[in-house]
């Protein structure tokens, strides 16, 4: 059991390392890993429900909330920090998690990700048309934040925003890793297995799928905080169903088994954009298209599936 | 005489035109084995699952040590005291058997930790003595996809035991078990429930089973409670042998 988590857990610490380290050579890739971090902190939660068998096609209403959060404070409020930022996103989307929560633990499967996707439209639609308040389509503009009081200038703060994630990403990565090798988590892998028996152990499947909405809505409102800062803008998109399919998108790309899988994703994902949007500007969803056939096909259960792949060839296969 | 543990009154249930329950009556006895007989829909199953909450009946009533436990949640009435085991085993298959009994020991705690390790919990032990005792410890770190059905059925019986219920429910808790381990297992089982003062209530097809273990039978017949007895009492009555057990 622990054997197959070591290996990865060693290249998520190779994964870290880089995006500490490699930044500094190259000034461009500052902001590419800040935002590789971010995304991968908003997909954890949704590895998180993967374990639970739950696929949530509404989850960008959380990492939208986290964005509105520091772009409405920076708009009626006005200076802010972005420590008050994060921890703000942190409750009101652990709180609107709370709330949708209720409502959709109820449900599973097809209708756990259609009731989050309605969800999510209705707040996509209340960020659009309220337009005395949010702008609407134009969005909500976030000038950079200081941080604990101090104000850098672009060319620091793209690394500030940087370490930033990094430090997040790795707290919430441990976080979730142990919250998944707990009796909680257990309890909400069982979900996925056998509820019913999950309820003749006297433990409420429900309230077990609860908490991991909530963790995973707080990790969605606080990817999007950071993702609002780094863009320096938070808009309705941030909350379109095709932002939610997006995160979706990278969880099975990365891989659900494991909690690294949210990064391995989110790191293919921002290079092929990246880069693709660079050399083919308006054909890098093809590419995108091209690489989820591919994983869909040669490697069904993600980034990570690969190397569990090749590690059990090596041990002989089973 | 002893303390009624468990007491269904009237009883009533259909599937359509199917009855399952016609007015059932029964006590189970503090300290006892109950064995429940009778042909394949009989309305055996249908009993459990009234008792634990899993049906709710039309009329009647279940009560559980005095309490009123009709049509509660099956998670509540096990949190009273009554633990049950599947005629199919329900188990999480994508862990291995000892994460399984260690969800079964943190349930019965309460209040699972989100942040500790499972495997780190003080009842490690406590639940490898069980698996030992239905002599599945050897597969303790298999997945439970990976072992046969007779095994998935002694684990099955294990996280019940887990609990620490004081009414254990179980249907055909040997059925897919190898015959030549029946026996051995129903010995094992039945002098652990006696030690732990476990109340047991089994489905049960196997005669000889019934005539070992248990203290007194209640045969089932289409939603009726046809005889209860003990087993010498019931497995002599003509009536029972020709539709029952069918000789």
């Amino acid at each position: 059991m622990t054997g197959h988590i070591r290996p990865i857990t060693a290249v998520a610490i190779i994964f870290f390392l880089v995006c500490a380290v490699a930044p500094l050579f190259v000034a461009s890739w500052a902001t590419l890993f800040a935002l590789i971090l971010a995304k991968g902190i908003v997909v954890l939660g949704i590895v998180l429900l993967l374990q639970a068998g739950q696929v949530s096609f509404g989850h960008a209403m959380f990492f939208a909330i986290g964005a509105y959060t520091a772009a409405f404070w920076s708009k009626y409020i006005g200076g802010g920090d972005i420590l008050l930022f994060l921890a703000l996103a942190g409750i009101t989307s652990a709180l609107f998690g709370l709330i949708v929560g209720l409502f959709v633990v109820r449900y599973r499967e097809i209708f756990f990700g259609m009731l989050n996707l309605a969800f999510s439209m209705v707040l996509w639609s209340l960020l659009e048309k309220m337009f005395h308040y949010t702008n609407g389509a134009d969005g909500i503009r976030v000038p950079r934040p200081p941080v604990l009081g101090y104000s850098f200038t672009p060319e620091t703060f793209q690394y500030v925003i940087l370490y930033m994630s990094l430090v997040i990403a790795v707290a919430t990565f441990y976080g979730v890793q142990r919250y998944l090798d707990s009796p909680l988590g257990h309890m909400l892998r069982a979900i996925k297995s056998n509820e019913t028996r999950l309820e003749y152990l006297g433990m409420s499947a429900r309230r077990v799928l609860l908490v991991g909405y909530v963790i995973s809505a707080f990790l969605g409102g606080i990817g999007g905080t950071l993702v609002a800062i780094i863009q320096q803008i938070a808009t309705p998109e941030f909350g379109f169903w095709t932002k939610s399919g997006e995160f979706v998108f990278i969880a099975i790309l990365g891989g659900g088994a494991h909690a690294f899988g949210a990064f391995a994703g989110a790191a293919m994902f921002e290079c092929v954009r990246f880069y693709a949007a660079a050399h083919l500007a308006d054909s890098w969803q093809l590419i995108l298209g091209i690489v989820l056939i591919v994983i869909i096909l040669y490697a069904p259960n993600g980034l990570i599936g690969l190397r569990q792949r090749y590690g059990q060839a090596k041990q002989g296969g089973h | 005489m002893a303390k009624v543990l468990l007491s269904a009154k009237g009883i009533e249930i259909r599937f359509g035109g199917v009855v399952a329950a016609d007015g059932i009556d029964l006590d189970v006895l503090e300290g006892e084995n109950l064995a429940i007989i009778g042909p394949n829909g009989a309305g055996k199953t249908t009993f459990l699952n009234v008792s634990t909450g899993y049906l709710r009946p039309r009329a009647g009533t279940v009560t559980f040590l005095g309490q009123n436990i009709t049509a509660q949640l099956p998670r509540t009435i096990t949190k009273l005291g009554i633990a049950r085991a599947f005629q199919i085993p329900q188990l999480f298959l994508d862990q291995t058997v000892m994460e399984n009994m260690l969800i079964a020991a943190a349930s019965r705690r309460g209040h699972p930790s989100g942040f500790h390790a499972l495997s780190s919990l003080p009842e490690v032990p406590e639940m490898e003595r069980l698996l030992d005792l239905v002599g599945v410890k050897s597969y303790a770190e298999r997945k439970a996809r990976e072992l046969p059905e007779g095994q998935r059925k002694l684990v099955d019986i294990a996280l019940a035991l887990a609990l620490k219920p004081k009414l254990l429910l179980m249907d055909e808790p040997t059925s897919g078990v190898a015959s030549s381990e029946k026996l051995e297992i129903m010995d094992i089982l039945t002098s652990a429930l006696a030690r732990e003062k476990v109340t047991s209530v089994f489905v049960e097809h196997d005669m000889d089973m019934v005539e070992r273990y248990a203290h007194r039978v209640a045969v089932w017949n289409v939603g009726k409670i046809q005889k209860v007895g003990t087993p010498a009492e019931v497995l002599a009555d003509p009536k029972v042998r020709e539709q029952v057990i069918g000789i």
